[in-house]
């Protein structure tokens, strides 16, 4: 059984044909079974081969979800107790996932929590009003938190025991201001306008004494998407230096410094490279962040 | 074919000993050799320092790190009968390490953390870089060769002859990672405990590998998400734990990893110190000190930080400035030799030669000084070299005494100025410092301001724990003269303590003016007004503004005699080091200005004589290149180059003066051709010109300015 078969086709031309036709290779009785998330038409190889017996399985129903989470049950607890609480976990969560794997874990690490009330005493196994209180604002803190690995499952389960309050815990995407040198900000915010102005308007913003732009008909039509859907646009070099040189208010003298910081920026894959690697008379850059983490840089 | 002889290493070759390097440059080999062991003795002491500054600011990282690392490894060892073991997913403990930009210090933070670990928790760790590892074939090469030869390290001491196992020869792929691994832990059960060292028997059970991702950012996806989704199968048998280390910010993880992935993996988030503050620990540790007889003067300072804020926020290449700085200053300052610790500069000064006592008498803040003397005592500094030492040895302790007072005072009214609104003077002690060295800074605007502030806004408690403050700097501090400011400064804090009565004289004064809330008409309210006015102006201020006032009036007389810029003290020259445009050529390089500066005027560089000319002109001795530049100067944006071959000729032949055969003017020589070809080839090369497609033989220029 070979799973992820997929990483076959990248692998050298003729495994993929061997392996379809072990069986008359070897002169054995073997089968092999390809395992995929990938349809069969993509596996096809140019020069041909045998083709295989094609089984397409549908996702899981939620009632097999249900069904197969249940088999699980931790021996203490009754088979019915357990279902009751799958129940309630996919009547939360049914609407973001539908992954076995993901409701597994879930289930696993929130199930304790579920039976606190039998253990502390205060219900038993039949109260499902009451167990569903207890556990249902836990369920949608898990939503937030642990289902998007803001924090960890360890971290989760610490919290559990300690009961305390998940937002206390900064996730993963609470951090993301990054702190960058001056000319660093002023080198991604002049990255930024260079790819996502069009070439023409650059004289307007950024002169003193500029004329009027004639809109063509060429300019008319194509008004309508906006440049941020686009997706940001190659800049050359010099581009980016010419803006930088009329956004910081005084003198930036043009220091090695300076370019080993496009080169840094383009490290922290803020700016990316667009163009052979070597070209060196016309390096070309492209500018890879949002207007969100711009607007805070400015700042 | 060229062939390659090594000289054989049976001849030694005299190499040159850095000290050497150090005498080159100075005529007087006397004091060069002290000099140069001065320099060294500081430096290491700055060096070792700036280590420990280091360590104390991570150690509160790596002690989370280790505590994380602990936890997540018992967890590995928990029993699996448990119904939550055998049902949850494994997950691969992963540490994402925020570090921050300046990329340049992580290498030394990895290092450290890899030793900490080795230490602590478990001698097999690797470190990955991305350029290594462009595939997972050579990340599982690179790993596998990292991780025997740590076991080999641990095992070298015993023994057993190890055999070194070349990494070519073994298949790396998982299962001969598992295999390695489980003869390692196994060999290290079956030891007698006599023959285990010391570290080992920190070291657990099974000890977890630790996997360092250096550069997070760098990592192409396919690579990472291969690595992890392969180790995740096989985290039974290979207790694997992750950091990662990453620059900028932990959405990165979601951005290189699809959710699938990152399922698989058991994030917790550290972060380590700010850049910023670790640069202010650092100024604080080697430049507010009286134990480090070198500082930086207010230029160098600032041309320090500035590349600090405004290019890199690397703190190594901080340290490696100053360290220029304090090359500089003892190879080109011969009186540096009298930069040393107080203990000595007795000994040194009574050995100084009489060039050294001409080179002291010759420095500026000591001429200022000699002029305020009467006069015969000028005409004894002057001539009496014995007379000249004893007054400079007590200079030197008076400027040693000088540093001790400014350090103690300028943290004290750092710490006034620091909790006023809008930070006039600097929310941090270096800004304050700065602004300390470059002029008076009781004559400045900010001060004036944050008087005022001082004065209206701050309040008791603040007052209060403020002075407590102050005391504290002052009883710590090793000044001798303190004594008397601390009185003082307790007799504040005892006014302040007994100031309750002071609130009631307040609430009498409040209530005065509620009776005027009375009904009026308009001329008696205009008339109850100005009363009211007249006697605002005129109130007597409650006690404890008049305390206030006092403390800080008596702060700014601190200032007033303590915080004297170091300029105006004579004999600071020695100590100081201020010249920062050597600095700054040294450090903030300039391309351009550099190839300009070549070819304008070749005499910089090459130092021929016969190059030396004057600003305009075209020597015809210059090399060509440089000719073909300075003509290309005054064109405009295209160049045709006819003329541009003519004008070159014309220069080159009229090195032949009047005499030369003027019929082959007509017609350019051959040699002057090809050497014109040559000349434009090498601009073209340098980026100054490149063809145009607008004309024919016509070339577009390409850079204007002078620069």
């Amino acid at each position: 059984v070979l799973d992820r078969a997929e990483q076959l086709r990248e692998m050298e031309a003729n495994i993929l044909p061997a392996f379809l036709r072990l069986q008359e290779l070897t002169d054995r009785n073997v089968t092999v079974v390809l395992l995929s998330e990938i349809v069969w038409e993509l596996f096809r190889p140019n020069t041909g081969c045998f083709e295989p017996f094609t089984l397409y399985f549908p996702d899981y129903s939620i009632g097999h979800l249900q069904k197969i989470l249940s088999q699980n049950h931790p021996p203490e607890y009754s088979a019915d107790f357990y279902a009751a609480y799958i129940n309630i976990l996919l009547g939360v969560f049914y609407m973001v996932c539908r992954d076995l794997k993901e409701l597994q874990h879930l289930a696993v690490l929130n199930f304790s929590k579920y039976c606190e009330p039998v253990v502390r005493g205060e219900a038993n196994e039949r109260d499902t009003r009451k167990l569903w209180k207890n556990i249902e604002p836990h369920l949608k803190k898990a939503m937030q938190t642990v289902y998007l690995r803001e924090i960890s499952s360890s971290q989760w389960e610490r919290l559990q025991r300690d009961d305390g309050e998940p937002g206390q815990l900064k996730g993963l995407s609470a951090h993301t201001h990054v702190e960058l040198p001056y000319y660093s900000k002023f080198l991604l915010i002049a990255a930024y306008l260079a790819s996502y102005n069009p070439v023409r308007t650059d004289k307007r913003f950024f002169l003193k004494h500029h004329g009027k732009i004639r809109k063509t008909n060429f300019m008319k039509k194509h008004e309508k998407t906006s440049n941020h859907l686009l997706g940001p646009k190659p800049f050359p070099l010099d581009r980016l230096l010419a803006i930088l040189y009329s956004i910081v208010d005084n003198r930036v003298a043009p220091t090695a410094n300076i370019f080993s910081q496009i080169t840094s920026l383009v490290t922290l894959q803020l700016l990316s490279m667009v163009g052979h690697n070597d070209q060196l008379d016309g390096p070309r850059y492209k500018c890879t962040v949002s207007l969100d983490f711009i607007r805070a840089i400015a700042r | 074919g060229c062939f390659v002889f090594k000289p054989s290493p049976k001849k030694r070759r005299v190499s040159w000993k850095t000290a050497n390097y150090f005498g080159e440059r100075n005529d007087d080999s006397d004091d060069t050799e002290l000099r140069f062991a001065t320099c060294q003795s500081l430096w290491n002491q700055i060096k070792s320092e700036t280590e420990q500054i280091q360590e104390d600011l991570n150690k509160q990282l790596f002690d989370n790190l280790v505590s994380f690392l602990r936890q997540s490894h018992s967890k590995l060892q928990e029993k699996t009968t448990e119904w939550t073991c055998q049902t949850k997913t494994r997950e691969i403990p992963t540490a994402a390490l925020v570090l921050g930009v300046n990329v340049t210090d992580h290498d030394l933070t990895f290092r450290s953390l890899s030793e900490v670990l080795q230490n602590n928790i478990t001698p097999y760790i690797a470190l990955l870089e991305a350029k290594d590892c462009p595939g997972i074939k050579n990340l599982m090469q690179k790993l596998m060769g990292q991780l025997m030869n740590c076991s080999i390290d641990v095992d070298s001491l015993e023994d057993e002859d190890y055999v070194q196992v070349s990494q070519s020869r073994i298949r790396c792929s998982m299962t001969s990672l598992i295999n390695w691994y489980e003869s390692v832990t196994k060999k290290k059960d079956s030891e007698t405990p006599s023959k285990k060292r010391t570290t080992s028997s920190r070291h657990l059970q099974s000890p977890p590998v630790v996997v360092i991702f250096k550069d997070m950012e760098s990592f192409t996806t396919k690579v990472l998400q291969d690595f992890i989704v392969i180790s995740s199968q096989h985290i039974r048998e290979l207790p694997l734990v992750l950091i990662f280390g990453i620059a900028t910010s932990p959405m990165i993880i979601h951005s290189l990893l699809p959710h699938s992935v990152s399922s698989l993996l058991c994030i917790e988030l550290f972060q380590s110190l700010s850049c910023k503050e670790h640069l202010s620990t650092i100024i604080d540790k080697l430049l507010l000190t009286a134990q480090l007889p070198f500082k930086l003067g207010e230029k160098v300072l600032q041309v320090l930080i500035n590349i600090f804020l405004y290019h890199d926020f690397s703190v190594q290449n901080f340290i490696k400035g100053f360290q220029l700085c304090i090359v500089e200053h003892f190879c080109s300052q011969p009186l540096s030799v009298l930069c040393c610790q107080l203990v000595d500069v007795k000994k040194r000064v009574n050995s100084l030669s009489h060039d050294q006592c001409e080179n002291i008498r010759r420095l500026p803040s000591f001429r200022r000084y000699v002029e305020r003397q009467v006069s015969e005592k000028q005409i004894t500094l002057l001539t009496e070299d014995n007379f000249l030492k004893e007054i400079i040895q007590k200079l030197l302790e008076d400027l040693h005494v000088y540093h001790e007072n400014y350090v103690s005072v300028l943290r004290c009214l750092h710490v006034f100025t620091s909790s006023l609104p809008k930070y006039p003077l600097g929310k941090q002690i270096r800004e304050l410092h700065c602004a300390c060295l470059e002029n008076r800074v009781w004559e400045t605007e900010e001060y004036e301001s944050s008087l005022q502030l001082a004065r209206r806004l701050l309040n008791k408690s603040d007052l209060v724990t403020m002075l407590q403050q102050c005391v504290e700097i002052f009883v710590s501090s090793s000044g001798k003269e303190f004594d008397k400011t601390v009185e003082k400064l307790k007799e504040f804090l005892t006014q302040f303590q007994t100031l309750e009565e002071a609130f009631q004289e307040r609430d009498v004064s409040v209530s005065s003016q509620k009776e005027l809330q009375k009904k009026t008409d308009l001329y008696h309210l205009q008339k109850t007004l100005l009363e009211l006015k007249e006697s605002r102006r005129s109130k007597k201020l409650t006690k404890f503004e008049m305390l206030r006032f006092e403390v800080v009036a008596y702060i700014d007389s601190l200032v007033r005699n303590y915080l004297v810029p170091a300029d105006h003290k004579t004999l600071h020259e020695i100590v100081y080091f201020n010249t920062a445009s050597v600095l700054r050529e040294h450090l903030n390089a300039a391309p351009r200005i550099a190839l300009h500066t070549a070819l304008n005027n070749p005499y910089c560089y090459l130092k021929n004589e016969a190059l030396k000319s004057d600003g305009g002109s075209i020597s015809n001795k210059a090399p060509d290149i440089c000719i073909a530049y300075k003509l290309h100067l005054e064109c405009g944006r295209l160049i045709n180059l006819v003329d541009w071959l003519e004008a070159f000729s014309t220069v080159v032949m009229s090195a032949e003066g009047p005499n030369a055969d003027v019929a082959s003017s007509d017609q350019v020589d051959d040699i002057i051709h090809a050497r014109f070809i040559r000349a434009v080839s090498e601009l073209e090369l340098l980026g100054f010109i490149k063809p145009s497609k607008q004309k024919t033989d016509h070339v577009a220029r390409l850079t204007w300015g002078g620069c």
